[in-house]
Formats: structure tokens, sequence, C-alpha cells
């Protein structure tokens, strides 16, 4: 398998022959440094997603897996330099004008954020926040049509009151509810891809999987590609159910570590996903004597290129692999 | 035994609203009570309770054999001493205006230390949460979260407390910093005897901590007791649903 651009893409995909929904070569971003110079975020990063499949990105703080979902969906930040390539069928995002931008976001690539109150309008009904998106992107002929299918949406996101919902402003559900309204949008034109930023890390643990099981069974049900950006390894486990969902690990703006999500998360090869997975707080593991990822292994930016070590399965060498 | 930290039927009410109805808890010397519960469960209001922060509607805290609500400001002032903080957000818990040994010295010129021993306590305690003295002098904006809450524990126990409250002390950390600040609290246990009243939502953090623990859920405590026979066998069905979420988290 070549490691060229498109290296990353060799992790986790065994048939080269699936259409991918979104195909990222190469991927660089960078912001200037104060200090002068380029802040390099996101470094050469390949990835391919597929129709039903879910890849996560699995990364702590800093490690550039939102900038890196964010550019590969046409949202770069207005001062970052960018580079690569990124096709979404047929069109090139990271050069697409504005108004093709517009077109994709809402209709062919759904948004769910970290925080549903910073994407929900607080002073508007959710009713109305529902039908706008479906109107503005002519999912209903008109707003009576528009009420109706927004009704399914919600059921469909397992609201037991939908009529009732429909009515209500945003502060007056739960925080539970406000990230299943969020889905609701971020699915109601039929997305082939959904993007979703640690949509369960600001809601309570029981709550938090219902909602990463929502996406899961949505995702079946409606093929589409979900990007599921987490910092929590039992999350990426929840989320990364079936045989061929992926798990990418971030490091420093790299892909260290892609495969299977039981490659990654059973058989981890990389030294940085062994110490992380090692780390997690467990009854098992004496007081006192968690394991800690080095220091030296989490500020090493000195990886070499992602390598296949079984089928599916690729990991960046550590620089003295490369040399030998 | 005689416990460190104690209440018995805390009511807490705001407004309409019942935020704690009528708990109860017991902390040992040298032990760790681990609290859980979801958002909304009183968890951090019972904290407050305990610092003293805010006084519960009914209910007695005591804090060795000293009623805590009927100390006078002098005695309270002592009283803080023996029970510290370490909030959630270390860096906002941190005078940005001062460096890690300006804090440190504070508290040691509360407690009365000549100031001739500041700089060597200040090493000291830095040598007790695994940070070299060449943090004494950075400020607060230059320090991880990791090390900003390695240092609030310095602070904490710059004052040689017998309990420690933390209120979901991890939950903000990366998990590779998150294992070194449970590691600390583990040692500051065993070396100084303290006791650790922990509040998370973590369920693995707790499991992994705690000795006891006690579980809320809107204000009253449905289950409490040794960790492992709790968790292990829950009776309660909220700290199933807890569990539950937990598991189906960890089935990879």
């Amino acid at each position: 398998m070549s490691l060229g651009t498109t290296s990353a893409a060799s992790g986790g995909q065994l048939d080269d022959q699936t259409p991918l929904t979104l195909d990222a070569s190469n991927v660089s971003v960078s912001f200037r440094s104060p200090r002068g110079g380029w802040n390099t975020v996101v470094d050469s990063i390949g990835l391919g997603l597929e129709r039903s499949q879910v890849t996560v990105l699995l990364g702590e703080s800093g490690s550039g897996k939102t900038v890196f979902a964010r550019t590969i969906t046409g949202m770069a930040h207005p001062a970052a330099k960018v580079e690569g390539t990124v096709e979404f069928d047929g069109v090139e995002l990271l050069s697409a004008d504005r108004r093709a931008l517009r077109r994709l976001h809402g209709d062919r690539i759904g948004m769910v954020p970290q925080d549903p109150n910073s994407s929900l309008d607080p002073m508007r009904r959710i009713g109305g926040q529902i039908t706008e998106t479906l109107l503005q992107h002519g999912k209903a002929p008109n707003r009576a049509a528009a009420l109706v299918r927004a009704t399914e949406l919600l059921e469909l996101v397992h609201i037991a009151d939908p009529e009732r919902v429909l009515h209500n402003y945003p502060h007056e559900i739960s925080g539970g509810m406000r990230q299943r309204v969020a889905i609701a949008i971020a699915i109601c034109c039929e997305p082939e891809l959904i993007i979703a930023d640690e949509p369960s890390s600001a809601l309570d643990a029981s709550v938090g999987v219902q909602v990463v099981r929502l996406l899961d069974d949505l995702r079946e049900r409606m093929e589409t590609a979900i990007l599921f950006i987490t910092h929590d390894i039992g999350i990426a486990a929840l989320i990364a159910s079936k045989p061929h969902d992926r798990v990418a690990v971030m490091l420093g703006g790299r892909i260290v570590e892609l495969g299977f999500a039981h490659q990654v998360l059973h058989n981890a090869q990389h030294e940085y996903t062994r110490a992380l997975l090692a780390a997690e707080p467990s009854a098992n593991t004496p007081r006192g004597e968690l394991a800690v990822v080095p220091d030296e292994v989490r500020m090493r930016r000195d990886w070499g290129p992602l390598r296949d070590v079984e089928p599916g399965h690729a990991v960046a060498s550590t620089p003295q692999e490369v040399t030998a | 035994m005689s416990s460190v930290l104690a209440a018995d039927g805390i009511v807490k009410r705001f407004g309409a609203f019942t935020a704690l109805d009528g708990v109860s808890f017991r902390l040992e010397r040298g032990r760790t009570l681990g609290v859980v519960g979801e958002s909304g469960s009183g968890k951090s209001t019972l904290g407050r309770i305990v610092m003293r922060l805010m006084a519960p509607d009914a209910g007695v805290v005591t804090l060795g054999d000293d009623d805590l609500f009927s100390m006078t400001e002098r005695q309270l002032r002592m009283a803080r001493r023996r029970i510290q903080l370490v909030p959630q957000d270390p860096r906002h818990a941190l005078n940005p205006t001062m460096t890690v040994q300006q804090s440190l010295a504070f508290q040691l010129r509360a407690q009365g230390v000549p100031t001739r021993e500041w700089s060597a306590r200040c090493v000291e305690l830095l040598a007790r949460v695994s940070l070299t003295a060449d943090y004494l002098h950075a400020y607060p904006h230059e320090l991880s979260g990791g090390q900003a809450q390695r240092i609030a524990i310095a602070r904490a126990i710059a004052n040689n407390p017998e309990v420690i409250v933390a209120d979901e002390a991890v939950s903000a950390l990366d998990k590779s910093v998150q294992a070194q600040v449970l590691n600390t609290f583990a040692e500051l246990q065993s070396d100084l005897g303290v006791a650790l009243f922990f509040i998370s939502h973590d369920l693995a953090v707790i499991e992994h901590i705690s000795d006891d623990v006690l579980v809320l859920n809107r204000g009253e405590v449905v289950e409490s007791g040794p960790t492992r026979a709790v968790l292990d066998d829950p009776k309660d069905p909220y700290t199933r649903v807890l569990l539950d979420a937990r598991h189906s988290a960890e089935a990879v």
C-alpha cells in the first residue's frame, strides 16, 4: 500500500474500491505564531470517511482534532493557512466558495455541537428553528409540511411528546433534550456526513450515553458517515460499535494510530495510545499507581509516517525505526 | 473511631427547590469518601456546606468535635485551615498576579511560619506534589492544567489540613494528566493521613480513589457504604443507571 499523501487512509480501510463520502489528503493547518513563523496545528493528515461508518478522532486537548474536523468541512479559521485537498462528492471543499459551502452545510453535512446552547437560538421556539432549516434547504414545500416533518424528526431522536417540545423555547427543556433537538436539526436534511464534536461531554453520563446510542442508531438507518470527536476512550468505544468503525488517535496535530476500533482499543501498537489506555482510572489499579503518560511521549513531535502493522491498522513509526 | 468530618440531616432549600434533603455521612481520618451524582444531585451544594461557604436550613456539620456552624469568626478562621478546598478549575482559584511561591507563602504567613523558613517549606510542598523548585517563580498562566491543579493541592496541604474537599478536581484534566493528579492525592493520603471528601460525576475516578461512596440523587442519599460493596451490588435503581452508563461505555 502506498505511503504517499493518502497514506493514513490505509488504516481501517480494507477495500480500496469503496467510494469515500469524504476524502482528505495531506491536510495541514497552521497559524501565524506571535514569535514569527507558523505553528502547525494539523500536520499532513490523510483520512477517508465512508458511508455508515463511524470514525472517531480520539485525542487530548490541543491535539488538533477539532481544528482538523472543522477544516475538512470547509470551516477553517479565517486566520489559518490550510494546505492539502478535501474531496466531498466531486467538490474540493478547501477551495469551495461560500455559496457552495452554504449549500453543503446543514444540507449534506450536518453538525452536532458540543454545547447545544450555543447552536440553538434562545429567543425562538424549537419548532421554528427546525422548520426554518427544512424550508431553507427546500426539504418542505411549506410551513405546514415542515411542521409535520419536524414532529417526525423529534420522534426519530426519541423525544416523547414532540408537539409540546415544538412549542418550547430551548431553556424550557433539559440539556439532554436540547442535544437531541440539535441532532434533529443536524439530520433534518438527511446528510451524508455528520460531524459530532464532543456531543456528550457537556451532558450527564447517563444522558450522554443515550445521545451517543442515538447517533449510532441513526447512522445505520440513514447510512450516514460520522466523524466523532472525543477525548474519552469509553465514549469512543461506545460509538465505534460496529466492526468496520474506526478510531484515529491524534497527538500534536498528527494521527499516530489509525485502525478498526477493536484494533486500536484492544491491540494498541503506538506507545502513546498504549500509555493513554493504561492511564484510565480503574478500581483494579492500586491507589497511587495509575500509569502516567510520559511527557517524552506526549510532547514528542517527530513521529514517522503511518505504516500498516496488520490489514487496516496503521501506526506512526518511532523516529528510531525510521532511521534504522 | 471518631470522624474528622461528619454531617447529620443536612437540608438545603433554594426557594421551593430542595437541593439537599436530610443528607448524613461520616468521614474518618485518612479515608476517602467519594460523593457521586449527576448534575442537580446536590453534590456541590454539599461540598459548599461542609466548607461553611453556605449555611444549611437544617442539620449539623461537625469538624472533629466542633460544630462548624456554631463557631465564632475567630474559631472559623482556625477551622478553615483544617478543611481545604481543591476546586475544579485551579487557574481560576490561583491568584493570577502571584507566583507559585507567593501563593504558597501567603498560606504559610497566615499560619505564622517564620519568613526565613518559607522558601524551604515551599520547595518541600512542591516536592509533595511531584514538582521541582523550578516552578516557584512561575505564574499561574505559565502552568499547564495538571501543574496548576498540583499547585492548588500544594496550597491546600500548606495548611496541614485534616480534610481536603476536592470538587470535580480532576474532571477538567486530560486523561494523562488526570492520572498524575490522582496519584498525588493518593500519596498525600498515605503520607499525611489527610481525609478526602471527593466529589465527582465520574464513576471510574470514584471507584479508583474512594474507600466509601455516597450516591446522591436529587438531594437524597440513595445509597452509601464501602465502594466495592455499593458498586458491585447496587441496591438502588439510580446507582444502577449510573453504573450502566459507565459499563456500556466500557464494554468495547
